[in-house]
């Protein structure tokens, strides 16, 4: 049914594609659970907002951490594990921590097999570079290199080939496809997703048994982010308005190095590769905040670092509001080598030639540690009135916008690309051992895909109130000032004031132009949708966490409080209350790793 | 950018080629003057971005905003380009910028092409790589030097400003695979891991599919990542030259 005027969709003439199952995103984490599907021949759809290769997995830089032991033949998945745990500040959950970090090398050597083009060592094994927060020997035995790269694009080299590995396998891709809604029948169960051919303003019911959330991020709530102008977190605003629980909303990562005045990112591999922070006289200062890994600390305390430096005027520039990221002392051939898409960026959106000037930076908004919360197979989870978890049925999510939560309050550099291909195949694993047992999922009724084409409806027929962008701007703004790096009680009482304000713009959008074909302005404004769901989750859950723990750093509670907050938070959009959830702390194979003082 | 004091800021006229097929009207260019800042050098998308503040029925492509993703192909000021990484001082002369879509394929809407035609070319030449390896959870071993010979084909970014650019590719799209098909097509073939280069050459052995390019370098002269789309052809060539004799 095209969308036109201000035409109402309604369930009794909406078209139905069914598929056994749909993926929503066409990422890393949503193609590789598409691959697995595919793999097992069945009816499965990518649905993605642009084609595969266009998602932000494209931007990963630096690369994928694993203990595939190129670098270190002695290298040892527990390490990694333990520098995860370490580097969440003890909430990540363990028996996620470890799934990962065990299967890690299986997949790395999967994706190599597929033509994966990793940089390579004399021996021809796969090349691996320092990161940070990684040791050897559970934090005794010094730096690892534990981050498989391909020189500085390993995100781009990774999606591509997962995208090749789908051509090959045949999967079916909805391209420029977007998704609205989630459908639940009357046991809360997910059936499928309302969505839109963008080109045509189709719109239908996809129906599945089994649906994926791999929507990625939504780095986009903040002014200044390293995310693509699409991560609108569209997944996670659809599982709020569905009721479901969010987790952990208020763990943002500030990367330390995103290119001042223009965001975008400069991979931690610069400084893994021997690059340093330098303030405005010059002094590598990480060797004050972090004496023994030093500009590899992970990454919360780095962005503190550098915060700390601009505040107390220590900054560089006119406005001595930025750091400078020293590269030029490891030669223009390393630099060539091993961070050519660097040099091009910084050239581009610095002006700067890094193998003779040191690049602007500034900590920018970069990964949402938080998300959807997740079992290891990728199902959903939600939390009942007593607090006690149960699983959605029909539902998975997986990579940025799921919270399986191998992150935590801090997620380490080469961790993302590793969860959402570890996490993506496991959530497609599930979906075909499921299918293989059998799927019992009630049909929604009409009035359940009513409930569904609300949202979309009423942007359709909207006749007056503002347009999207300008109150997608007040909210980046009001995001920026009051969530970021330091967050004080009296600036996030405020902001949570401004996105009250805001939900009653929103409120009142106005769609001018109701085009069907390809019409981006109605993309945008239910991508606002998306951005305010998410920000609001994020402003409400960091004002209920007393306390300061990985990138949630407050100056009323300046310390850890493992007595009353070692939990996930978890917020609903309906009560706009946070609750408390059990982090785990039984992994299968090694015994758990207990909180200590965190110190780099 | 509302913030910015007067004498900061000047005046950019921009003409973007307008189409909806949908409502019976034919194309035009639409202008639109839009407010720039003086001392700084934004980018061709940043300015599509503000015109599109001002008629938000505008329509086209983007994503990462920094010439990874290749979602921004479009002709500026008759050059083929990335948006997001092409700076105003680069491409505007009298203060005048002309957005039209990548020529040669139908448009969808605006700056939108229809990108079917540059897809099918690229699954044509079997993108992924074909390897007899039993999967035991190895890599394939590959060397410094063999690695090195991916370098500058692996970083395609599938924006398709080089096979627009091509005449060859504008007269025979379906026959012809055109540039950015090529480029990938010989990253597999110069792949030390690759087991299929034989099937592969097998494949290009016609008079169209590669032979059709004249070595017009377009492809080169626009291609926003500075690939070589020519001398993987021309490598691709002499393959298929010395198999023959």
């Amino acid at each position: 049914m095209a969308m036109n005027g201000k035409g109402y969709l309604d369930a009794s003439t909406l078209p139905v594609k069914e598929f056994d199952g749909i993926i929503i995103g066409g990422g890393g984490s949503g193609l590789m659970s598409s691959l697995q599907l595919a793999q097992s021949g069945m009816n499965t759809a990518v649905v993605s907002k642009v084609f595969p290769t266009r998602s932000h997995t494209v931007s990963a830089q630096g690369g994928i951490t694993c203990a595939i032991a190129s670098a270190d033949p002695n290298d040892d998945w527990r390490w990694h594990m333990y520098d995860t745990v370490k580097g969440s500040d003890f909430i990540g959950d363990q028996d996620s921590i470890e799934y990962m970090c065990q299967e890690g090398p299986a997949t790395v050597f999967e994706l190599e097999n597929m033509g994966l083009p990793f940089s390579r060592t004399e021996e021809g094994k796969i090349y691996q570079r320092a990161f940070g927060g990684q040791s050897k020997d559970f934090g005794k035995g010094g730096q690892a290199e534990r981050t498989c790269a391909a020189a500085d694009r390993t995100g781009h080299a990774l999606l591509h080939t997962l995208y090749q590995a789908n051509v090959k396998a045949g999967t079916n891709f909805l391209s420029e496809w977007f998704a609205i809604d989630l459908v639940l029948n009357a046991d809360n169960q997910v059936t499928g997703v309302i969505a839109f051919e963008i080109e045509s303003g189709e719109a239908f019911f996809l129906k599945a048994k089994a649906t994926v959330l791999a929507t990625g991020g939504a780095g986009r709530i903040y002014k200044s982010t390293t995310n693509a102008l699409i991560n609108t977190g569209d997944g996670t605003g659809m599982a709020l308005r569905a009721g479901l629980a969010v987790q952990d909303m208020e763990m943002w990562q500030f990367h330390p190095t995103g290119i001042h005045g223009a965001g975008t990112l400069v991979t931690e591999g610069c400084r893994g590769e021997g690059g340093y922070l330098v303030n405005k006289d010059g002094e590598r200062f990480m060797e004050r905040y972090a004496p023994n890994a030093k500009d590899l600390a992970s990454r919360d305390v780095v962005a503190r670092s550098m915060m700390l430096e601009i505040i107390e005027g220590r900054g560089c520039g006119p406005e001595a509001d930025h750091c400078f990221l020293k590269l030029d002392h490891l030669g223009a051939d390393l630099l060539h080598k091993r961070l050519p898409g660097i040099t091009e960026l910084s050239k581009t959106f610095a002006h700067v030639d890094p193998a003779e000037q040191p690049i602007p930076v500034v900590p920018t908004c970069h990964y949402a540690m938080g998300g959807i919360p997740t079992n290891v197979h990728g199902q959903v989870i939600t939390q009942q009135s007593n607090g006690s978890d149960s699983i959605v049925g029909g539902l998975y999510a997986a990579g940025e916008a799921a919270c399986v939560s191998v992150h935590g309050g801090n997620r380490l550099g080469g961790n993302s690309l590793l969860d959402l291909v570890v996490f993506g195949r496991s959530a497609g694993m599930h979906i075909e051992e499921s299918f293989k047992n059998g799927i019992d999922i009630k049909d929604p009724t009409k009035d359940d895909v009513n409930n569904a084409l609300k949202n979309i409806n009423k942007v359709n027929a909207s006749s007056e109130g503002e347009n999207s962008s300008k109150i997608k701007k007040d909210l980046q703004e009001t995001m920026q000032l009051s969530f970021g790096v330091f967050r004080t009680e009296e600036n996030m009482e405020k902001g949570i004031k401004v996105l009250d304000e805001i939900r009653s713009r929103t409120e009142n959008i106005h769609l001018a132009d109701k085009s069907s074909r390809f019409n981006t302005a109605r993309v945008e404004a239910l991508e606002l949708l998306n951005l305010l769901e998410v920000a609001e989750a994020t402003a409400i859950s960091a004002y209920e966490r007393k306390e300061s723990r990985g990138a949630h750093s407050r100056d009323d509670f300046p310390e850890r409080d493992d007595e009353n907050w070692l939990k996930h938070s978890i917020y609903f959009k309906e009560s706009k209350e946070v609750t408390k959830r059990d982090v785990n702390f039984r992994p299968k194979l090694v015994q758990a790793f207990q909180p200590f003082a965190r110190t780099y | 950018m509302n913030t910015i004091a007067a004498e900061q800021i000047t005046t950019l006229k921009m003409s973007i080629y307008r189409y909806d097929p949908d409502t019976g009207n034919k194309p035009f260019m639409q202008d639109i003057d839009i407010d720039i800042p003086k001392d700084k050098d934004i980018m061709v998308l940043d300015a599509l971005q503000l015109a599109k503040e001002k008629d938000s029925s505008i329509s086209f492509r983007r994503s990462c905003r920094e010439g990874v993703c290749g979602s921004d192909g479009m002709n500026i000021n008759g050059k083929n380009g990335l948006g997001c990484i092409t700076p105003l001082s680069k491409v505007v002369r009298k203060n005048k910028l002309e957005l039209r879509p990548l020529p040669g394929l139908p448009v969808v809407k605006d700056l939108i092409v229809d990108m079917t035609q540059f897809v099918d070319q690229y699954k044509k030449i079997r993108p992924y790589l074909i390897a007899d390896k039993e999967s035991d959870s190895t890599a394939i071993p590959q060397t410094v030097q063999d690695r090195e010979k991916l370098d500058g084909l692996y970083e395609c970014i599938l924006c398709g400003c080089c096979s627009t650019a091509c005449p060859s590719f504008w007269w025979n799209p379906d026959k012809f695979l055109g540039p950015a098909a090529l480029l990938q097509a010989y990253r597999f073939i110069a792949d030390s891991r690759d087991t299929a280069r034989e099937e592969r050459l097998d494949q290009l052995e016609d008079a169209f599919s590669v032979f059709r390019c004249h070595g017009i370098m377009n492809c080169v002269s626009v291609c926003p990542k500075g690939l070589n789309p020519t001398k993987a052809i021309n490598e691709i060539k002499k393959m298929l030259v010395k198999r023959a004799l």
